[in-house]
């Protein structure tokens, strides 16, 4: 073991309350799913932020490259069709 | 009466601050910055448990408070158990000195959650809930060093081995525990022992470690007031800067 190895990076979904989506609230080292429980715990929870945790390992999650920025979002900027408010209500419409 | 539940009091308190005092000592030198945190939280759980039974025996004895009782109180006057005055080694006897104290205070606190001293039994309720974590993750780590490196391995076997004499003083019964335990407000220490020792065994033998003999090293523990070489010198750096600055508010 190298004397800078700090273990896998996690990244933790803290659920604030129950019924409501986990958010990512930040991430961690740790070398197995025990230990990044409680670390979790112990850095992210101390303080009333939650009732529920999720841990997913960095390596997991596929993302975007801010490089694709321009090819994956700038062609929506000019379909305003694409938004609702870009229509008009016939008059008569209700319930919307 | 009064003094008994005084007495018992302090040494609960003294226990839980001066172990606090310990891990305090050790922030910032963890292996990793999570595992820093982690021991840091634990410490200040303690340090909030000594504080509630330290305003307990302040408020028992009048004319006094917790500040006074941690800061001023002299040498002799501690009542905490040898176990927690031990120095912090190295990684190995930090964490085992903290499992064979959280698997005790799982069942002493445990206990004392039905005391007859609505008190101290609302304490404990407080209590228990921190301890039962702390022993989930001092056992984690137990295993974990156990069945690690030849050398992680190797240090918990010494410092399991170096540590366990200080285990006999918390299943003894001094006169304060014989009456707590008459009045209903505490258990006998060697009523705790056997079930200690499963819990203790069990993790052991699962981190692939021996169990040391156990030895007989003294007659004066730290809970009637006699004290390892240890304690001084902690007390010193904990008590330095009130004992120079009287009045200093923060």
């Amino acid at each position: 073991m190298e004397d800078d190895d700090q273990g896998i990076l996690w990244e933790v979904f803290i659920q604030p309350k129950p019924g409501r989506p986990h958010k990512h609230i930040g991430s961690l080292h740790a070398y197995d799913k025990e230990m990044a429980m409680h670390a979790a715990r112990d850095l992210y929870t101390r303080r009333n932020e939650g009732i529920g945790i999720w841990l997913v390992k960095a390596d997991d999650i596929v993302s975007s490259q801010p490089s694709d920025g321009e090819a994956f979002f700038d062609p929506s900027n000019d379909k305003v069709y694409r938004h609702p408010t870009f229509y008009k209500l016939p008059d008569g419409v209700k319930h919307i | 009466m009064k003094d008994i539940i005084i007495d018992y009091s302090l040494r609960l308190a003294d226990s839980s601050l001066i172990l606090s005092q310990r891990i305090g000592e050790y922030c910032s030198k963890a292996p990793h910055l999570e595992e820093d945190l982690a021991i840091t939280n634990v410490g200040l759980d303690l340090l909030g448990n000594a504080e509630n039974l330290l305003n307990y025996a302040a408020e028992l004895s009048g004319n006094i408070d917790a500040d006074e009782l941690t800061f001023k109180r002299k040498e002799k006057d501690f009542r905490c158990v040898h176990l927690v005055q031990t120095p912090n080694t190295d990684f190995a006897f930090i964490l085992t000195r903290q499992f064979l104290m959280d698997v005790y205070n799982n069942l002493l606190f445990e206990k004392l959650c039905d005391s007859k001293d609505e008190t101290i039994a609302g304490i404990s309720k407080k209590s228990i809930k921190e301890v039962r974590y702390h022993l989930k993750r001092s056992k984690d780590w137990i295993v974990r060093l156990g069945q690690g490196t030849d050398e992680s391995h190797q240090r918990l076997q010494t410092a399991i081995d170096e540590l366990w004499m200080y285990t006999e003083e918390l299943f003894t019964d001094n006169h304060t525990d014989i009456v707590i335990a008459k009045e209903g407000i505490g258990p006998l220490n060697k009523d705790l022992k056997d079930h200690w020792l499963d819990i203790v065994k069990q993790t052991l033998e699962e981190a692939d470690i021996k169990l040391p003999e156990d030895i007989h090293y003294t007659l004066n523990y730290g809970k009637n007031g006699y004290h390892t070489e240890y304690l001084g010198y902690l007390l010193a750096e904990m008590q330095h800067l009130p004992l120079l600055y009287p009045e200093a508010k923060w």
